[in-house]
C-alpha cells in the first residue's frame, strides 16, 4: 500500500500524540552545524521519536541511520523510512568487526560504514544507534565501534550524546501497538574529542555521556 | 430568545472578560519592572490564556455540535493518562492492561456519554474494567507486585477518565423546564472552576503569606478569599442555570471546595510517584501538565453532576 507522501509528515504529529517525544536540550542548543546524534537504542520507536524531537527545520538535512533487514523489507515501513525520514540504509556490521578478526574486520566495517560516510561527506547530519542494535531498558549496553571511526574520519562533525527515556515501556519487544507514555528526548553536550584515545575508552566515554542524560 | 441565541451571547459576552484580562495581563507584564513581578504576572498570564480554552471549547461545540465537546474531553482524558502512565513504574507484563486502558476503555467511556446512556457510563469503569484489568493482568501470573500494579492503573483510569468524562455528561442531564439548555450548565460548571482556581492564584500572588504544601502557587488565605469570590460569581451566575440564586451558591461552594480538594489529593500522588516539577519550557508543548490542569476538574465534574442529577434531574 502507498499513501500519497503529503501524509506523511502526519507521522510526526501522531508520534507526539502517541509518546510526546519532547526535546530537552541540556548540554547543547538546535544547531544546523553538522552532528552525529547518538543515541540508546530501547524500541523500534527511537528513530521517528529522536527524528520528531528535532526542529522542522534541522529535520531536512538530519538522515537516521537504519537497519536494512527492519526498515528496508517494502511497504509502508520502507515508505516512511525512504520518503519521510530519508534514512540511511546500512547492512548491520558483521559479527567480523566486534570479534576483532583483523583481516576481515576492516572490509567488512569499511563496507558497512560507507553510506554513512557518503552521507556525511554530502554535508548531512546522522542519527545513529551505536549499540546496533535494541536494548529493551532503560541504559544502553556496549556501544559498536562505528561511531570511533566515523568520529575520527569526521573530525569537525559534533557528537551530540541523546537519551530517549521510557520508550522501552511503550513499546515492549514483539509488541506492535505502543502503549501512549510521556517521553523526552534529552540533548546533551558534545563530545569533546580526546587525541591518541583508544577505540574501547572512546566507545566507553560516549556510553558514559548518554548515561548521564538518563538521570537527568 | 431561542436558548442557543442566549447561549451565543454568553459566550460573547465571556470571549470579551477574557480578551480584556488577557490584554491587561499582558500590558502589565511589559509595564513591570522588577524580576519577581514579572515572574508571577507570567505565571498569571499563563493561566489566563489557558483560560481560553472554555470559550473555546464553546464555540467549537457551537459550530460542530455537542460531539466535538466529547471529543475534546476524551482527548484531554487521553493525554492525562499517557501522563499518568508515564509517572508509574509499569512492567512489559502491564502491556495487555495498558492497551485496553487507552484503546478500549477510553473510546466506550466516551461514546457512552456521547450516546446519553447514564447506566453504562456510571458503571463501564468502576465495575466492568474493575474486574477485567485484574483478570487480564493475573493471566501471565506476574505477580511481582501484582496489587500494586494493578492498583496505578485503576487510579489512573478513574482519575483520567471516568472522573473527567464526567464534565462532558453535564451538557446531557435532561432537568425538567431545562430542556436542550444542558450546555449551558457545562459551562457555568466550566466558569465557576476557573475562577475558583484563577482567582486563588490571583490573591494569593497579591497578599501572599501561607503558602500551601501540595501548591506553593497558592496560599491558605489566597485559597479562601479566591474561593469565596468563586462563589459569589457561581451565585451571581444563577440565570445560567435551573438553579435559584441560594441553589447556585451552594452548587458554586461544592464546586469550589471539590476543585480544590482535587488539586490537594493529585498533588499528593503526584509527589508520591516523584514528580519533578515541569520545566518553564515543556509547558507550551502540546498535553504536557495535562494532569495539573485537570486535577481540579476531575474531583469537581462527578460532584457537581451528582449533585444536580439528584436534585434537579430525572
Amino acid at each position: 500500500m502507498r499513501l500519497p507522501v503529503r501524509f506523511l509528515p502526519s507521522i510526526v504529529w501522531l508520534v507526539r500524540l502517541l509518546v510526546g517525544a519532547y526535546p530537552r536540550w541540556i548540554g547543547s542548543a538546535p544547531s544546523a552545524n553538522q552532528r552525529i546524534y547518538f543515541a540508546n537504542h530501547s524500541s523500534h520507536m527511537d528513530t521517528i521519536v529522536l527524528w520528531a524531537a528535532l526542529p522542522h527545520s534541522l529535520r531536512v538535512n538530519t538522515r537516521p541511520v537504519a537497519a536494512r533487514d527492519y526498515w528496508g523489507r517494502g511497504g509502508l515501513r520502507t515508505q516512511i523510512a525512504q520518503e519521510e525520514l530519508n534514512v540511511v540504509m546500512i547492512d548491520r556490521a558483521r559479527p567480523a568487526v566486534d570479534r576483532g578478526d583483523a583481516d576481515n574486520a576492516s572490509d567488512a566495517l569499511a563496507d558497512a560504514l560507507e553510506p554513512l560516510r557518503d552521507a556525511l561527506t554530502h554535508g548531512f547530519s546522522l542519527i545513529i544507534f551505536p549499540e546496533g542494535t535494541r536494548t529493551p531498558q532503560p541504559l544502553p549496553g556496549a556501544f559498536r565501534s562505528g561511531l570511533f571511526h566515523l568520529a575520527a574520519q569526521f573530525s569537525e562533525v559534533e557528537l551530540i550524546p541523546v537519551y530517549l527515556d521510557n520508550l522501552h515501556r511503550s513499546l515492549p519487544k514483539g509488541a506492535l501497538l505502543p502503549v501512549p507514555i510521556i517521553s523526552t528526548v534529552r540533548f546533551g553536550a558534545p563530545l569533546p574529542r580526546v587525541a591518541g584515545e583508544s577505540r574501547d575508552a572512546f566507545l566507553e566515554r560516549a556510553r558514559a555521556a548518554v548515561i548521564e542524560l538518563a538521570g537527568g | 430568545m431561542a436558548p442557543t441565541d442566549t447561549f451565543f451571547w454568553v459566550l460573547l459576552a465571556f470571549a470579551a472578560l477574557f480578551a480584556a484580562a488577557t490584554a491587561l495581563g499582558t500590558w502589565l507584564e511589559a509595564r513591570a519592572g522588577d524580576t519577581v513581578k514579572v515572574a508571577w504576572i507570567h505565571q498569571l498570564n499563563v493561566r489566563i490564556r489557558a483560560s481560553w480554552l472554555i470559550p473555546l471549547l464553546f464555540a467549537i461545540a457551537f459550530a460542530l455540535g455537542s460531539a466535538a465537546v466529547v471529543l475534546v474531553f476524551a482527548v484531554a482524558s487521553f493525554l492525562a493518562l499517557r501522563e499518568f502512565v508515564a509517572l508509574t513504574p509499569i512492567k512489559p507484563s502491564d502491556y495487555w492492561a495498558l492497551i485496553v486502558a487507552f484503546y478500549v476503555a477510553i473510546p466506550v467511556q466516551y461514546l457512552l456519554i456521547a450516546a446519553g446512556w447514564y447506566v453504562g457510563f456510571a458503571v463501564f469503569i468502576p465495575v466492568y474494567l474493575f474486574l477485567v484489568l485484574p483478570v487480564i493482568m493475573a493471566w501471565r501470573q506476574d505477580v511481582e507486585r501484582y496489587l500494586e500494579r494493578v492498583a496505578k492503573v485503576q487510579w489512573g483510569l478513574m482519575i483520567s477518565v471516568y472522573c473527567v468524562s464526567h464534565a462532558p455528561a453535564i451538557a446531557t442531564l435532561r432537568i425538567p423546564g431545562f430542556e436542550g439548555r444542558s450546555a449551558m450548565l457545562l459551562l457555568y460548571f466550566l466558569l465557576v472552576l476557573q475562577a475558583s482556581e484563577l482567582l486563588a492564584v490571583i490573591v494569593s500572588a497579591a497578599i501572599g503569606r501561607t503558602p500551601l504544601k501540595s501548591n506553593p502557587n497558592k496560599s491558605r488565605e489566597g485559597v479562601a478569599i479566591g474561593g469565596g469570590a468563586a462563589i459569589l460569581i457561581g451565585a451571581s451566575l444563577w440565570w445560567m442555570t435551573p438553579f435559584s440564586w441560594w441553589q447556585s451558591l451552594l452548587m458554586a461552594a461544592a464546586i469550589a471546595i471539590a476543585g480544590f480538594l482535587g488539586g490537594l489529593v493529585l498533588s499528593a500522588v503526584k509527589r508520591s510517584l516523584g514528580a519533578r516539577a515541569p520545566v518553564a519550557s515543556d509547558s507550551v508543548q502540546l498535553g504536557r501538565g495535562m494532569l495539573d490542569r485537570l486535577d481540579a476538574l476531575a474531583f469537581a465534574a462527578p460532584v457537581f453532576f451528582h449533585l444536580t442529577l439528584f436534585f434537579f434531574a430525572r
